[in-house]
């Protein structure tokens, strides 16, 4: 299976400034594993080294959020566009003394 | 620098004033070779928190690929900070996504909202002018 993934921004620059690259595998996992595989220095960006996905970046297949389906474990198929996000998240953070 | 037409302005602090008591937040979008931000994507916060904000992952997705359909990119993310100045807090260093984005704060703390743009880069703080457009 190759399918399409979306990259953002920040992660194109390992990827020779593309905006979209193809990856193989018949899961999400397996699709970031081909994908870290052809761009390396994309390593510990998307996946953690434990193996479960960064919490620095949101996967979507399609439309659904993957951590609502099976996590790294959805299946996809060939007309499936994967597009990584990234998490945008910060805020004044606990209130001051 | 920043530049904001009126419009992107209006809708960014607006969005920020409508989000009260919690913190509002939304992704910018422009061509990264501008320095001119063209469209405010107004999303809700996932954290639905006074004190904390995440950009609900949908909207960053609609974003994007609005972005991309107008041949734009997302260049920037704003937040409000209801009860503190408009300064990145370490959170928001630790969790900033982009080195080459954006990062824009309104401060609701006063009576008047306060507007300020930073970039982040290796968890340095710069901040940078902001001009209005189109006046």
């Amino acid at each position: 299976m190759t399918v399409e993934v979306r990259l953002p921004t920040v992660l194109r620059q390992h990827a020779k400034g593309q905006s979209s690259v193809s990856a193989s595998g018949a899961t999400i996992g397996e699709v970031l594993q081909d994908l870290v595989q052809t761009y390396p220095s994309m390593a510990g960006q998307v996946v953690t080294s434990e193996g479960a996905l960064h919490r620095f970046v949101n996967v979507y297949r399609n439309d659904d959020d993957v951590r609502y389906l099976e996590r790294l474990d959805t299946k996809v198929s060939d007309t499936d566009v994967i597009s990584i996000l990234p998490a945008v998240a910060g805020g004044a953070g606990p209130a001051r003394s | 620098m920043l530049r904001l037409p009126v419009g992107v302005y209006t809708e960014l602090v607006g969005h920020c004033l409508g989000g009260l008591p919690d913190e509002a937040c939304g992704l910018l979008g422009g061509d990264p070779a501008s320095t001119e931000v063209t469209a405010c994507y107004p999303a809700r916060n996932a954290a639905a928190s006074a004190r904390t904000y995440e950009v609900d992952s949908r909207d960053v997705l609609r974003a994007t690929r609005d972005a991309e359909s107008h041949g734009l990119e997302l260049v920037g993310v704003f937040h409000s900070h209801t009860h503190t100045d408009p300064y990145p807090s370490a959170t928001d260093v630790a969790q900033a996504p982009d080195p080459t984005w954006h990062y824009v704060l309104v401060s609701l703390r006063d009576e008047s909202p306060t507007l300020r743009s930073y970039r982040i880069v290796d968890g340095k703080i710069d901040e940078e002018p902001v001009v209005l457009e189109g006046r």
